[in-house]
């Protein structure tokens, strides 16, 4: 929280909006520019999730697929930590 | 993410004109409707003109028309683009020539039924005949993204989109940005209106930077919010035909100059803030911190 914040906080202000709107504005964009509705993006990130688990051991708590942009190009980008390869838990 | 910087208004170059006419072909397009666009046509078309440019402005918006009232030309209307298309007129008869300003002329949209049957090549005949007359035709195109905004942009070489520092403007914006890429207009410049110095300053509205990183267009002006807008409409004289001093004005007057290829700085508005009354009315409302 920063010091606005918490000003804001106690004086009952309303907190500055403009950081809301842009970060509201690039989600939404990022979905415009791909077409891809949220139930889609939603399928598709447990089917990757789906796929990835069969090669390697993922934390599914951490991992996250999302859409990102910058310049007008859209890009998926997937982060997803690997707790072990399933090759070396099969070795033990 | 961010991007530093802000991409330069683009220069005029040949190839943005006409390589038979040498005129150029603008469409003014928002997606949403009630930001700006008739507002900038009417001011831009009188300034263009007013610096020497045969201009014309052509009225894309059948549904709802309102170029001729912003130019205060509503009661000298003869003959619209549809007689024009129709061959019941020539296009003489049907372009209305500014009173004070004769550089300018306006071909006003036609009744609401030619929606039914009007097709982008019509519009890029009419877009054609006006390009051998003008060295400017500026388009006023309708809101949406619909078969009024296909047919408008068939018509178009070079675009300006407007927007204001609102979500909802700004979206609607993005998504008539691709289809002006899909539909090859380039360049496509951003006039961003209603720009409240105030709200920014505080924090409370979409900053300068903002839109014109998530739009990544280059930033052809910034008109600030102005009353003056509302009393010229009620008169039907766009600012920029009495040579007002207000704010809008002189951004209107200055966007008519980038276009033509003068390099002329962009307001910046944190310094358009002064004058005693405004610094009382800020420190009562400053937020500090």
């Amino acid at each position: 929280m920063t010091l606005r914040d918490l000003l804001d906080k106690i004086l009952r202000r309303q907190p500055a909006s403009a950081t809301t709107a842009r970060e509201r504005l690039q989600l939404v964009l990022a979905h415009d520019r791909s077409d891809l509705s949220p139930e889609t993006l939603d399928q598709m990130r447990r089917e990757i999730f789906e796929v990835v688990a069969k090669y390697v051991d993922i934390d599914l708590e951490e991992g996250d697929v999302s859409l990102e942009t910058e310049d007008r190009v859209t890009a998926l980008v997937a982060n997803l930590p690997i707790r072990r390869s399933m090759a070396a838990s099969s070795n033990e | 993410m961010r991007r530093t910087g802000r991409i330069d208004a683009i220069k005029v170059t040949r190839s943005n004109r006409d390589p038979v006419t040498n005129s150029r072909t603008i469409l003014i397009c928002s997606g949403k409707g009630g930001v700006g666009k008739t507002t900038l046509t009417a001011n831009l078309g009188i300034a263009l003109a007013g610096q020497g440019a045969r201009t014309v402005v052509l009225d894309a918006d059948f549904g709802l028309r309102n170029l001729d009232l912003l130019l205060g030309l509503e009661n000298r209307i003869v003959y619209t683009a549809q007689e024009v298309l129709a061959e019941t007129c020539r296009l003489d008869q049907a372009l209305v020539k500014h009173k004070q300003e004769p550089n300018l002329a306006l071909l006003p949209a036609g009744n609401p039924r030619m929606l039914e049957w009007l097709k982008p090549e019509d519009m890029q005949t009419i877009a054609g005949m006006l390009s051998e007359r003008f060295d400017y035709v500026l388009i006023d195109c309708p809101a949406g993204i619909e078969d009024g905004f296909k047919n408008a942009v068939a018509a178009a070489k070079e675009a300006i989109v407007i927007t204001t520092p609102e979500v909802s403007a700004v979206r609607d914006a993005d998504r008539v940005i691709g289809l002006l890429n899909t539909h090859g207009v380039s360049p496509v410049q951003l006039v961003l209106n209603r720009v409240r110095p105030k709200m920014m300053a505080n924090q409370d509205m979409l900053a300068v930077d903002d839109v014109t990183d998530i739009l990544a267009l280059p930033l052809l002006g910034l008109v600030l919010e102005d009353e003056q807008v509302i009393v010229s409409t009620n008169r039907g004289e766009p600012l920029t035909l009495n040579g007002s001093a207000s704010p809008a004005a002189k951004a209107y007057g200055n966007i008519a100059s980038r276009l033509q290829g003068e390099d002329i700085p962009l307001m910046d508005p944190a310094k358009e803030r002064r004058g005693i009354r405004a610094r009382v009315r800020r420190l009562m409302q400053t937020k500090i911190f």
